[in-house]
């Protein structure tokens, strides 16, 4: 049986796709996870984790990330929301009152990195709104991945693409999306894929991740 | 790489009314001088203490409308310090249009890329920033007043932009690093550098590359305190307040 964090690293190795360049930052374990699951794998890719406490890429800090970005040689990057809406757009700095820590780079790297994928686990009405109250950033979504479902982006609405339970998504998301008649379960991690996670990947993640390798596989 | 050892003095000596820049971004050091009520205005990408989660002090102050907040985003504040590097009165910034960010930005312009000559295409402008001080912690000094920051060299970008820079150093090095091809890369040189003070373990709770690593108990034992105003006052009492605890004990 494989655990919630795994599925979900295995959908967003998919959806890097054949990217060769992948940008992780603060606080993304589940996007790193599934960057060392393709490198496992064999696949050439270039990781650059902003947060690498050893070993860092960057020699001018944040900087050069987004002037890397900025260039155009990040084909994938990650970006979440306190509230994220049916127009793709992104809420980090408040919502209902209540204060968050702010845009970060959001607003510069939606835009110019090739690919960016939203992610947030907690799937409820509260994170998934019609329109966000502020909008941070706005771009076009390479997809929306949550903890019970993937949606792909079709030019100007969200489509429900799987659900990794059954389950009644449209009354647990706050915007309108469309949907198949029939809505598949999102595909399981293969037994090559958990053997990967729970060996080689585990032991890369640790280091960085402590928690969550702590949380998922019960590293030390 | 906050001198933290500055961010206490500064709080026992009660100041007041400090604006503070975030490069890109603000943690710990801010949220302990919003909390002391010694900040007016910040202005920062984000404030937040990382792995240990929201900066307590500062989103209250911001909920309850203590401090002004003038949000960024990170590339914004980058360019805006290179543009002081340079001398210039604004860069323009790829991005970001569509942002909110933008309407509660009046300082901020979008303007016509006016090199295009056919067809729109608009590009944000920002104007450049020159902060009063440039504050951080580096592992090393030397008897020249250079200082070492070795990876961190975005922090060379401050110390450019700003019109005083002052530095406190674990180790302070004999004779002049310049001289020395491998330490080159990773100074600032002693024309950026106002003043310099020893303070060992100067950034701690935070870390320095190489030196210490982040103290993250500490972090998470302050993020709960801060939860409310007594718990906050009370770490305060017993971190910064106490000179001998302020230290780790390495």
């Amino acid at each position: 049986m494989h655990s919630r964090e795994e599925l979900l690293a295995c959908v967003v190795a998919r959806l890097i796709g054949d990217a060769q360049h992948v940008a992780v930052g603060a606080a993304s374990p589940i996007p790193a996870t599934a960057c060392e699951l393709l490198k496992a794998r064999g696949r050439q890719l270039r990781v650059s984790m902003l947060h690498k406490r050893k070993g860092n890429p960057f020699t001018e800090g944040s900087r050069e990330l987004f002037d890397l970005a900025g260039q155009g040689r990040i084909d994938v990057f990650f970006l979440g929301g306190a509230q994220i809406d049916g127009e793709g757009s992104i809420n980090l700095v408040r919502a209902e009152g209540k204060r968050f820590p702010g845009s970060f780079g959001s607003a510069f790297m939606y835009s110019v990195v090739k690919k960016t994928i939203l992610f947030r686990e907690e799937h409820s009405r509260r994170v998934l709104v019609p329109k966000v109250e502020f909008v941070s950033a706005r771009g076009t979504p390479g997809a929306l991945l949550t903890g019970k479902a993937l949606f792909s982006w079709q030019g100007s609405r969200f489509r429900l693409e799987s659900t990794h339970e059954a389950g009644d998504i449209r009354s647990e998301t706050g915007f309108d999306y469309d949907a198949p008649p029939h809505v598949p379960l999102t595909a399981i991690p293969s037994e090559q894929e958990l053997l990967l996670l729970r060996g080689k990947v585990a032991e890369k993640i640790a280091p960085d991740y402590p928690d969550f390798a702590r949380r998922v596989w019960g590293l030390n | 790489m906050p001198s933290m050892a500055v961010v206490r003095e500064l709080i026992l000596q009660k100041k007041k009314n400090l604006r503070l820049l975030g490069v890109p971004v603000l943690g710990m050091c801010a949220d302990l001088l919003i909390g002391a009520g010694c900040v007016a205005e910040v202005e920062s990408s984000a404030v937040s203490l990382g792995e240990a989660g929201l900066a307590p002090r500062f989103t209250e102050a911001v909920e309850k409308g203590e401090i002004r907040m003038r949000d960024a985003t990170c590339p914004a504040v980058h360019t805006a310090l290179q543009a002081s590097e340079k001398g210039v009165p604004f860069m323009p910034l790829r991005g970001v249009l569509g942002s909110d960010l933008i309407k509660n930005r009046p300082d901020w312009v979008v303007q016509q890329n006016p090199m295009q000559k056919t067809g729109s295409d608009p590009i944000l402008l920002v104007p450049a920033i020159s902060p009063d001080i440039a504050l951080f912690h580096a592992r090393w000094a030397d008897e020249a007043g250079n200082v070492w920051v070795g990876r961190r060299r975005e922090l060379a970008t401050i110390a450019h932009a700003a019109k005083l820079t002052l530095v406190t150093y674990e180790e302070l090095k004999s004779g002049d690093m310049l001289e020395d091809e491998l330490l080159a890369p990773g100074i600032i040189s002693a024309t950026y550098i106002t003043a310099v003070a020893p303070a060992r373990r100067g950034a701690w709770p935070l870390g320095i590359a190489g030196v210490y690593d982040i103290d993250d108990a500490h972090l998470a034992q302050y993020a709960k305190a801060a939860r409310t105003r007594e718990g906050f006052q009370r770490y305060l009492d017993e971190f910064v307040c106490t000179p001998a605890k302020s230290y780790s004990p390495a």
